[in-house]
């Protein structure tokens, strides 16, 4: 699957990730939809690989009903521009994925219909899921 | 009249726009607010509805009320430590969540678990879903006028709590599944006290449909009510008894068995009418189904230990700890500093009584999870609010969104 455009293919503990470029990301989740029968977008989510360059991985997991199949697909983007295609006009389930991990990583989608905070408040600054934001203490 | 919400969403924006321009023709849709504190949202739900008359126009839910960071504090926990986190994200499916996380873990350390833990997982965590559907189809009741049936469910709940204390000496937090195992072994008397709930539960069911399956006012604010394609709920990413109301046969432990639910011998039932009764009549199913795995863990039950036999992370015995030097090491190590989990990322999704939940943990190599993300099956589902209720008549919401069972904690973590 995506040979073409996979920059990383791995196969651990019995479970597969595939990686792509950023750029690829809408033609990676568009070909595993319609050609491998990958209905599902199970969640979205960021990891932050701080202080390691480039930052934020961004993770989507895919399931398969019909092929009992799970896959791991993954870009990389930067920690100075944070910013990548958004997965809505694939797959609607993204939306509140996205908004979350906008929310708590400030990863941007691109062309997302309505991407704003969705757990913390509107005012709050900082996204706590980032290594460099504290666990405890009363400022950012 | 429109109210003033002080959020701004699209749909606020998309409110003034038309209210200006029906100001024009002299039409006027009014927004209702609903929530956070409505009992009905089970939680602090809310949602703007945009009302024609009677008719819902556009439905937007606004979730975050209950968020506690719980993803961040994964990362500040000890692998061991972090178990406790899990019964606080689904309050009322506490073992799914204690299996999925500790599964996650097991798999990245690739530890054997004994038959006897396993089996009592499946036994315990198949109690979780009576346990939540009990609690659901009461407060779902309730909603729709049905008092009677809460006391019911609660008889039942109550005694199902009881079995928990016994196992684990909590209610509800349980904390029961470890890293490794079960934190305790098998309380003396248990098999009697299960087998005397196996018993009396299926004619209490029994009870449950007399009151209302064939009930008319049941029926009347059930069927045919709160409908939404299966593409919908696909694209949606809806999980558990609403896809099955639907007809599809989607469950994670017969998909991608784990904890050796393949040894078991159970259906997932399944409907295809699509709608609040649908759901009902699927989950008193599943309830069922549920019934007859527990007879079998409990009646098939291996012999063993509760605990895998794996030094450096199981703490050892207390005896072994006052006569062996190398365990009292191992207990010093993993009493101060837990154990180091070889680097790596895994996926594991469990079914819970609300559909999917998953767990993707990221180690890297240290003591504490690098990375956890929680897939709730309550996230997933109530991104489908605005489908299933727009179009539909004020007076069904409440059905349709109770029908989705969700837990706010799940959702907002």
């Amino acid at each position: 699957m995506l040979e073409d455009i996979a920059v990383d293919i791995k196969n651990a503990l019995g479970e597969e990730t595939i990686e792509v470029a950023p750029e690829n990301i809408l033609n990676a989740l568009g070909r595993l939809k319609q050609d491998h029968k990958f209905e599902r977008l199970t969640s979205v989510t960021g990891v932050d690989r701080y202080p390691a360059e480039p930052r934020f991985e961004v993770v989507y997991h895919l399931q398969s009903v019909a092929n009992k199949r799970r896959l791991r697909l993954k870009a990389r983007v930067s920690g100075a521009n944070p910013e990548i295609e958004s997965a809505v006009p694939v797959y609607r389930s993204a939306d509140w994925y996205e908004r979350e991990t906008f929310d708590l990583f400030g990863i941007r989608f691109r062309n997302h219909p309505d991407l704003r905070r969705i757990m913390l408040p509107e005012d709050w600054e900082g996204y706590p899921l980032r290594k460099d934001y504290p666990v405890t203490g009363t400022r950012y | 009249m429109a109210i003033d919400t002080g959020i701004h969403s699209e749909l606020d924006v998309q409110r003034d726009h038309e209210l200006h321009e029906k100001e024009q023709t002299g039409t006027r849709t009014m927004v209702l607010n609903m929530g956070p504190q409505h009992p009905s949202t089970h939680g602090v739900l809310r949602l703007l509805l945009e009302l024609d008359g009677e008719t819902i126009l556009k439905a937007a839910p606004d979730i975050g009320y209950l968020h506690t960071g719980i993803e961040k504090e994964f990362e500040d926990k000890t692998y061991q430590q972090g178990v406790t986190l899990t019964d606080r994200i689904d309050y009322l499916a506490p073992l799914s969540n204690n299996l999925v996380y500790c599964l996650a873990a097991e798999k990245l350390l690739q530890l054997e678990i004994p038959e006897h833990a396993q089996w009592t997982r499946v036994m315990l965590t198949e109690f979780t879903r009576l346990n939540s559907h009990l609690v659901w189809l009461g407060t779902h009741a309730i909603d729709i006028g049905a008092m009677s049936v809460f006391l019911y469910c609660f008889r039942e709940r109550e005694e199902i709590l009881r079995i928990f204390e016994m196992f684990s000496g909590q209610r509800m937090m349980t904390s029961y599944f470890r890293i490794g195992g079960l934190s305790l072994p098998h309380p003396r008397g248990w098999n009697k006290r299960v087998k005397d709930f196996v018993d009396i539960f299926s004619s209490r069911v029994d009870e449950y449909e007399e009151l209302l399956t064939n009930n008319r006012i049941w029926t009347g604010r059930t069927k045919g009510i709160g409908y939404i394609s299966i593409e919908d709920m696909l694209d949606l990413g809806v999980t558990g008894p609403m896809l099955r109301a639907a007809g599809l046969k989607v469950d994670a432990r017969k998909d991608s068995p784990y904890s050796s639910y393949e040894k078991f011998d159970f259906d997932v039932p399944t409907r295809t009418e699509n709608d609040v009764f649908a759901r009902y009549q699927v989950r008193l199913l599943e309830m069922r189904e549920s019934l007859k795995i527990i007879r079998q863990a409990m009646e098939g039950m291996p012999s063993g230990s509760h605990q895998a036999d794996a030094p450096g992370i199981i703490l050892p015995d207390r005896e072994k700890m006052k006569t062996q030097m190398e365990s009292l090491i191992y207990h010093f190590k993993i009493v101060t500093e837990g154990f180091r989990v070889p680097e790596g990322e895994v996926y594991q999704a469990v079914e819970s009584p609300r559909g999917e939940v998953g767990c993707y943990m990221v180690s890297d190599g240290t003591q504490k999870p690098y990375r956890v993300h929680w897939r709730g099956p309550s996230f997933g589902n109530l991104q489908c609010t605005s489908r299933l209720i727009e179009g539909t008549l004020i007076a069904d919401v409440i059905a349709a969104i109770g029908s989705m069972d969700f837990v706010l904690g799940d959702t907002d973590r």
